[in-house]
Order: C-alpha cells, then sequence, then structure tokens
C-alpha cells in the first residue's frame, strides 16, 4: 500500500501523453480519430451498463444504474447531505495533509541539510516508512479514541513519507556543479541554500506532494469507513446498511473526483512553480 | 591578496617576482587516495593582466590546478597565492535553472539599485543583453557560456580562470567566442588563466602559453605577436607548431 510513497517520477506521465499527441498529429487525421475513439469506448460502456440494468441483467442490489446514481446524487445535493459530508472530509483531509507537509518538510530540511540530522532523522524514517500505515488504525482508536484526531492522524501519517522521502532526495541530489559554482561566487551557507538547494529539491517535493495526496484520499476512504459519524466514507457505510448502492457508487464518484481535482491543482501548482523548466527543452540548439 | 598554504611548507620555493604576481604558485603538489601526484612540486607566475593559457593531455591535472587556485580544493602540500577576488567558467555554463538570466550573473551581488543595471550592461557586452529576462533552460550552448562569461566579469575580478570554456561550441561559435574574449581581455585588464586544447585558441590569445605534464610545468612559451592575430602569419604557425610539438603531437 505504500508503494505510492516510492520516489520514482510519476511526472513523467503528463509528459508522455503530450509527446504522444505531438508524434500523431504530424500524420494527419490520426489525432482526432484518437480523440474519438478515447471518448466512444468509456461512453459505450456506461451505456452498456444502463442497458443490462433497465434489461435487468444487473441487479440494482448489487450495482446502481447510471440513471439513478445520477438521480441519488442530485437529491443528497439538495437534501444537502452530499455538502456536508464532502465539507467534513475535505477538512480532514486538508488538515491532515497540512500536518504531512509540514513535518515530511521540516524532516527533510533537517536531515537533507545536515550529517547528524540525517543520522538522526532519516534512519527511524526509513524504517517506519516500510510498515503499513493502516495497520495502526486500531491503535490509534486505542490511544486517540473515535474522534476526529485519529483519522487527521491516519491521513497525516501515510502523507508525511511521500513528502519527507522526495524532498529528501531533492535535496541530497542537488547537482554538486552547481553547489561547486556557488562556492566560487563566494556565496554564503544561507545563500547558497535559499538560491541552490531549496529550488533544485523543489520538483521533487512536487513530485512527493501529487503522491502524498494520493495516499491522503486512500488513508480517509480507510479511516471515514472503520469508524465515523460523518464524512464520505461514513455516507457509503451507512448506504451499505440499506443496501443503496446507488448512494455507495456516488460516493466513489465523489472521491475519483477529488482525487483527479487534487491532482490537477498539484499539477497547476507544478506548472506555475517550475515556470523555469521549458515544455520542450532546446539545448544546444541556435536562436 | 590571500595565501593558500599547508601548514608546513614543504619547499621555499623561488620568491623572485612574487611581489609583483597576480598569482605565484610555488611548490604545489595534489595527489588523490595516495595514488601518483597529479601535480608534482608544481611553480607558476601570472604578471597582473597577463593571458596565459594551460594546455597539457587529458587528464594532465589542468582541471585540478584551477580548482586549487579557485579554492574549490584545499592546498595541502605548497603554496598558493591569489587575488581574492577571482572568478571561474567552466566548460559547463552552471547557471541555475530557477533565475533569470539577469538574476544569474548578478548572483551573490549586493542588492542595491544598481544591481539591475549593472547585469543588464555586462550582458551588453557579452551581446547577450535580448536575452537577459530568459530562463537558461532555454539559452543556446553558445548563449549559456556568454552568460557564464558575464556572471565571471561583473564581479571586476584580478582574476578570471576558464576550464575550456568553449570546447563545447560549435566551431562557429567558439570562434566568436575567442573574439570576445580577446576584446573583453583587453578591455578588463584582469589576469587571465585559459585551460584549453585548442592550440590555435592559445596561439590566437594568449600572451604566454604553458604546458603541464607530469606534474609540472615543463614548457612555458612566450608568444610576443602582435594582436589581433591571425592564423594566416607565419609566426603563427611557428608557434602553433612548437607547442604542438610541446604537447607530443607531430605532423607527418
Ligand atoms: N576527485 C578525484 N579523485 C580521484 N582522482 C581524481 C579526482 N579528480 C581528478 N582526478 C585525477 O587527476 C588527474 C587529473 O585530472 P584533471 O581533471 O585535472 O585533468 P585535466 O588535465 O583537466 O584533463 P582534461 O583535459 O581531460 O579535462 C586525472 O588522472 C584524474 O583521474
Ligand atoms: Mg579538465
Amino acid at each position: 500500500m505504500l508503494k505510492a510513497s516510492q520516489p520514482t517520477g510519476i511526472h513523467t506521465h503528463g509528459l508522455s501523453t503530450d509527446v504522444l499527441s505531438g508524434l500523431l498529429s504530424r500524420h494527419g487525421r490520426l489525432p482526432r480519430w484518437r480523440d474519438i475513439v478515447r471518448y466512444v469506448s468509456p461512453l459505450a460502456l456506461v451505456a452498456l451498463w444502463q442497458g443490462s440494468c433497465s434489461v435487468g441483467i444487473l441487479s440494482t442490489h448489487l450495482v446502481a444504474s447510471p440513471a439513478q446514481i445520477v438521480t441519488t446524487a442530485w437529491s443528497l445535493m439538495r437534501d444537502g447531505t452530499l455538502e456536508a459530508n464532502l465539507g467534513i472530509s475535505l477538512l480532514r483531509a486538508v488538515s491532515g495533509l497540512s500536518i504531512a507537509l509540514l513535518v515530511g518538510m521540516v524532516l527533510a530540511l533537517i536531515s537533507g541539510l545536515s550529517r547528524i540530522g540525517e543520522d538522526i532523522v532519516d534512519a527511524p524514517l526509513q524504517i517506519m516508512r516500510t510498515l503499513p500505515v493502516l495497520a495502526l488504525v486500531p491503535l490509534f482508536i486505542l490511544w486517540f479514541g473515535i474522534g476526529e484526531t485519529p483519522k487527521v492522524l491516519l491521513v497525516a501519517l501515510g502523507a508525511t513519507f511521500p513528502v519527507y522521502l522526495n524532498f529528501h532526495k531533492g535535496i541530497r541530489t542537488v547537482d554538486p556543479k552547481l553547489l561547486e559554482m556557488a562556492q566560487t561566487l563566494g556565496l554564503s551557507r544561507g545563500q547558497t541554500v535559499r538560491d541552490v538547494v531549496l529550488p533544485a529539491a523543489l520538483p521533487d517535493l512536487l513530485v512527493g506532494v501529487r503522491y502524498a495526496v494520493g495516499v491522503a484520499w486512500l488513508m480517509l476512504v480507510v479511516a471515514e469507513q472503520i469508524n465515523a459519524e460523518s464524512g464520505i466514507g461514513h455516507m457509503m457505510m451507512d448506504a451499505e446498511d440499506f443496501l443503496r448502492t446507488d448512494i455507495i457508487l456516488v460516493g466513489l464518484m465523489v472521491y475519483g473526483l477529488l482525487g483527479l481535482l487534487s491532482d490537477n491543482l498539484v499539477r497547476g501548482l507544478e506548472t506555475w512553480l517550475l515556470a523555469w523548466r521549458p515544455l520542450s527543452p532546446r539545448r544546444g540548439e541556435n536562436a | 591578496m590571500s595565501t593558500l598554504s599547508s601548514p608546513a611548507q614543504t619547499r621555499p620555493g623561488p620568491m623572485v617576482n612574487a611581489v609583483d604576481a597576480t598569482v605565484t604558485v610555488t611548490g604545489l603538489t595534489r595527489r588523490f587516495a595516495n595514488g601518483p601526484a597529479v601535480l608534482d612540486g608544481l611553480d607558476l607566475h601570472i604578471a597582473p593582466g597577463e593571458f596565459v593559457a594551460l594546455l597539457g593531455r587529458s587528464g594532465s591535472g589542468k582541471s585540478t590546478l584551477l580548482r586549487m587556485l579557485s579554492g574549490l580544493d584545499p592546498v595541502t602540500e605548497g603554496s598558493v597565492h591569489r587575488p581574492d577576488d577571482v572568478a571561474v567558467v567552466f566548460q559547463e555554463s552552471r547557471l541555475l535553472p530557477w533565475r533569470r538570466v539577469w538574476q544569474n550573473v548578478v548572483l551573490g551581488q549586493k542588492k542595491d539599485d544598481s544591481v539591475r543595471a549593472r547585469a543588464e550592461a555586462v550582458l551588453q557586452e557579452v551581446g547577450l543583453a535580448h536575452r537577459s529576462e530568459a530562463w537558461p533552460l532555454t539559452l543556446s550552448g553558445g548563449e549559456a557560456q556568454r552568460a557564464a562569461l558575464a556572471r565571471a566579469l561583473v564581479r571586476e575580478p584580478d582574476l578570471l580562470m576558464l576550464d575550456e570554456p568553449f570546447a563545447a561550441l560549435d566551431a562557429l561559435s567558439r570562434l566568436r567566442m575567442q573574439r570576445l574574449v580577446a576584446g573583453l581581455w583587453q578591455r578588463h585588464r584582469c589576469a587571465v588563466l585559459l585551460v584549453t586544447h585548442d592550440v590555435d585558441e592559445a596561439v590566437l590569445l594568449a600572451d604566454r602559453a604553458v604546458v603541464l605534464e607530469s606534474g609540472r610545468i615543463r614548457t612555458d612559451l612566450a608568444i610576443p605577436l602582435d594582436r589581433p592575430r591571425r592564423h594566416t602569419d607565419p609566426q603563427f604557425e611557428q608557434f602553433r607548431q612548437t607547442l604542438l610539438d610541446a604537447l607530443g603531437v607531430h605532423d607527418d
């Protein structure tokens, strides 16, 4: 489950589709055809789903029909249930993520910028990251009861590792040539950290943040389904008792949308903060 | 002036004209992990405003010498006497990708009102004024090297060290850069130590060419040609041949 915290470069994901479409656009009509196929196949699946439900091949006790999901979503929004639960879930995710960002970044700075700090901080964190955080749920309930604390802390704990690991790696792998350059320019240690080390580690930090957001939702789903009186996860568990597959699927969709939105948010942050990275590298080309 | 020297100086070394020299290197020795000495009791003087080309085979220790002169590596044996204001340009531009070109140029400089103007002025000098707002990763190789040169010049160093600064450039850009460096040097009159593999470049630019071999300066060749120099000059060819011989390269 903590696979997500491995510092590998998922940020290439968005790039590869760009490259692909760039390649394809050179071959004339191909992209338009591809675009159509892209939307046709999911739409066909939804149609098939709706058809099977209407005809009765799929029991609505197992899966609600798409039309039912839309109506349910609409009514949940009208009576405010969805907003209330969504608000609670968002609050938990945001508080947990904020703690994770703060703790992860501070720890990474300590262990990235000093040898002693690394000895003290890095070893325990490397050991702890191999533990499945979700296995701590029973312990967290024992320690913190069933209020907001264990949920927020679970999110925070899970999301801290990707932030720490990626930022630490970023700080440690700053191009030594740039550090040498800073030295020959007579930059002080503080200036070097501010102007060279931190900006150089920023791309890795953002990769970490993206993982952290993913992990945060995962943690939240589990935390809210195990014990909660509110939140999207609670709404879904409640629905289970009444065999309301439509509400469960609405919850699933909300989680999906939240994941998508937050990922796009971080991506937007990347484009904004890393404006210095040219979209198409043209090094060595003559201007 | 600052003097970097080992706690126990092994050789006193000649102190002749050390007083007025910009750089005085005496008995400098450097070895890596108890291997053979890369620099072995090296002596070198550079007069104020003098343009010295440093040649030598690959692995002869040119970069090692430059690193010690620039203070990147510690002096453990021998002594190095050099001005406080030195600037280095490496083979790669080493610009910070997250700072605009002009910000890179004045990196580490005091941030007063005139800082931007100084950056613009020196970028103008290297012909890069139109790119001052650009991100470094969008520069061409030649432009990036000119930016690095501007960053060195804005500090008005007494000693400018260049470690194969044009090696990665195409022939045409290299010619343009050589002309640029010659012009800049005539205006700024700082001492220059240029590491190069290119004998033509050495003869074209330098007052003196020194060849590093087995840890010491084995050849020290003054090049008293008038400037601007032409490749077609018979004397040019003569100096070129002498240097090639010193490097162990012979035309048959
Ligand atoms: N950090 C290091 N550790 C061990 N050996 C080193 C180190 N730096 C340089 N050397 C060795 O010292 C010798 C001189 O290296 P140096 O980089 O000074 O050569 P150079 O004259 O600049 O060569 P080139 O023309 O190829 O740049 C080489 O044999 C190299 O392997
Ligand atoms: Mg070298």
